[in-house]
């Protein structure tokens, strides 16, 4: 089976202090580090997973600026047979709406049976790059997958829904499927799938290549316009405890205890 | 006139929450807008829930078919694909849901209408859609214009906006169903329910919920006997159950459980929406978490900005020996 995995090249942000830029409409990115966007980790891993059981090739694709190419090369380490980039200073400024569109652009072009997006970006998290490419191709899809199997020209997947149910449905391939984190255990890289990804070629394509028109890519080809980013307004704010470890405790210990529960 | 519509979301039987958030929303931004609010609901032997939702719009398109009992985005979208090019709605609210992220990026790009996702706020600001949304787990919030047009599409977060049960008697007109032949290219199969877990957390009274902040597999004991001394049970967030270090039975979020516990202990837990979902209503919350501009401090009591290592274990001793 011939599968592309769409891969996104997002900065760790869960740990890290975040400061909003000069501009006001996006983060500071540097001293950011970036890597694989989780989700796309777990379509990566999946892929990689059909074809070792199956036959076939796995090609990752991004778009994104020069330095996504870590990215695709941890993909390389870990199983894809080929890394495409998308890159055009033309393409700044798109939301996820433009980023389906360029993926349409250059997919439709390719031979594939099967598409894996992550379910979200863990950045700007929009939910629908996935569905968008499906529909732009004239093909079927499915969120949120949990499990995946084959059977005669269907996919036949578990889709997460809320509070711990899943559904169990049927999708006719070629299809797209977004992929939703804990389907599979992603892998560690060897010190050899790195040095061979190293060797890899990256295939690197700009807007003249993908027959898209200025208008559509960008945030003229966009659905959403940052108007500003902010902290958020707090429900309610921690009371901070401060001091040492023995300090902090002690009264932890007293709120308990004034409250009946030690 | 035109209308924003909002569409209803009903699994197994039950209207879901979002749809009556929705409907609450809905109606205030039609007020503003001077439009009419109008339900959309979908399914089979619905007739029920058409009357329920009456209640809180003023029309009520009910389209009912056999091949609408289950959710289905691909004979969802072609109901709504045609009732938008009818009605040609100034708005139509989707839930952001395991449903609605699965139907509306494809509705909007099919129907070539802008599409944001994942709302917590909507205004109209003339004839432009304002949205607020959220980025980075939750870290930053934006304010964005939606690009100009006749019709907008919206996704919706749970529990963003509070249902209120208004006074109206809407009135409830059936639309046939353009649905011809079997759908095709989707089919729903069954629903998968998880396996009965070994622990109910949400009978527990004193939940020590673990994060991703704890980092590896070997450091568990250590947080198991924290909650051990408190009379507890070990809750957690997503990642921990990912990785198998706690098995499904053991998460709190809109994917997993929703607790109330008398106590909820949160370590190195950053405190993105899925995961405050399941545990914002708990009676006492407190937060460990090195970083002191993690979003779990805007829905707790009480914070520890430090390292969960230095302040778990403190805290285990600390209550043993109160213990004796
Ligand atoms: C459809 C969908 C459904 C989801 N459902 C759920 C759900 O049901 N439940 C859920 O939890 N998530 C859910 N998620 C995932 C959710 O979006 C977050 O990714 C997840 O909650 C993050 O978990 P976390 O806080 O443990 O990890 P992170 O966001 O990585 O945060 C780790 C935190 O630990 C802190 N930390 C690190 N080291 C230390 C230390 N030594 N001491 C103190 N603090 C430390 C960091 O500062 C950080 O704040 C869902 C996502 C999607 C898309
Ligand atoms: N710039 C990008 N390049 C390649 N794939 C992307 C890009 N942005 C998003 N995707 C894919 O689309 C999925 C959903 O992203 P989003 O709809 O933006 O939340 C991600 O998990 C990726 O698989």
């Amino acid at each position: 089976m011939d599968i592309i995995v769409c891969v996104k090249h997002v900065p760790e942000t869960a740990e890290a202090e975040i400061k909003i830029d000069a501009t006001g409409k996006a983060i500071e990115k540097t001293g950011l580090v970036f890597d694989i966007n989780e989700w796309d980790d777990y379509a990566l891993e999946e892929a990689v997973r059909i074809k070792e059981k199956s036959g076939g090739t796995v090609t990752a694709i991004t778009v994104g600026p020069e330095d996504t190419d870590s990215t695709l090369r941890k993909c390389l380490a870990r199983g894809a047979d080929k890394a495409m980039r998308l890159t055009d200073p033309k393409f700044q400024g798109s939301d996820s709406y433009a980023i389906a569109k360029i993926l349409q652009s250059t997919i439709k072009g390719l031979s594939f049976d099967l598409i894996l997006t992550g379910a979200l970006a863990g950045d700007d998290g929009y939910t629908m790059v996935g569905p968008i490419l499906a529909e732009l191709l004239g093909i079927q899809h499915a969120t949120m997958v949990k499990k995946i199997e084959f059977d005669d020209g269907v996919a036949k997947v578990n889709r997460e829904l809320e509070g711990g149910l899943e559904e169990k449905t049927e999708v006719k391939m070629p299809a797209v499927l977004s992929i939703q984190t804990g389907i599979n255990e992603p892998r560690y890289v060897s010190i050899m799938g790195i040095r061979k990804a190293m060797k890899k070629e990256i295939k690197v394509l700009g807007l003249a290549d993908i027959g898209l028109s200025e208008s559509e890519v960008g945030e003229t080809g966009s659905w959403i316009k940052v108007e500003k980013i902010f902290v958020p307004p707090a429900e309610k704010q921690a009371e901070f405890i401060k001091g040492s470890p023995e300090e902090v405790t002690t009264k932890i210990a007293e709120i308990l205890k004034s409250r009946g529960l030690i | 006139m035109t209308e924003i519509f909002v569409l209803a979301e009903h699994r197994q039987g039950q209207i879901r929450d979002i749809t009556f958030e929705m409907l609450t929303k809905g109606k205030e931004l039609a007020e503003k807008t001077n439009t009419d609010l109008t339900a959309v609901l979908l399914g089979k032997d619905v007739k029920e829930h058409a009357k329920t939702i009456s209640e809180y719009a003023k029309k009520v398109f009910l389209v009912e078919d056999a091949k609408l009992e289950n959710f289905n985005s691909e004979a969802y979208q072609k109901v709504l694909s045609n009732l938008t090019k009818e009605h040609k709605p100034l708005l139509t609210m989707i839930g952001h849901t395991s449903f609605g992220v699965d139907l509306a990026p494809s509705l909007a790009a099919a129907l070539k209408l802008p599409l944001a996702t994942d709302c917590i706020d909507l205004a109209f600001e003339g004839e432009t859609l304002v949205i607020t949304r959220q980025m980075y787990g939750g870290k930053v919030n934006v304010k964005a214009k939606v690009r100009k047009s006749e019709s907008y599409i919206v996704t919706v977060r749970q529990a963003a906006f509070a249902a209120q049960k208004p006074n109206i008697s809407g009135e409830t007109m059936e639309v046939s169903s353009p649905l011809t032949e079997e759908t095709t290219e989707k089919r729903f199969i069954e629903y998968v329910s998880p396996p009965p877990g070994g622990v109910d957390i949400t009978a527990a009274e004193v939940l020590v919920g673990i994060g991703r902040g704890i980092k590896d597999e070997s450091n568990m004991p250590m947080v198991e006997e924290l909650a051990k001394a408190l009379g507890g049970v070990l809750a957690c967030s997503r990642p921990i159950v990912d990785k198998g270090w706690l098995s499904t039975d053991r998460q709190v979020g809109s994917s997993g459980k929703t607790v109330k516990p008398k106590l909820y202990i949160a370590l190195g837990i950053s405190g993105a929406f899925q995961h405050v979902l399941g545990m914002k209503n708990s009676d006492l919350i407190i937060a460990v978490n090195k970083d002191s501009n993690a979003p779990i401090f805007s829905f707790a009591d009480y914070g520890v900005v430090d390292d969960l290592f230095k302040i778990a274990p403190a805290l285990k001793d600390k209550i043993q020996e109160l213990k004796g």
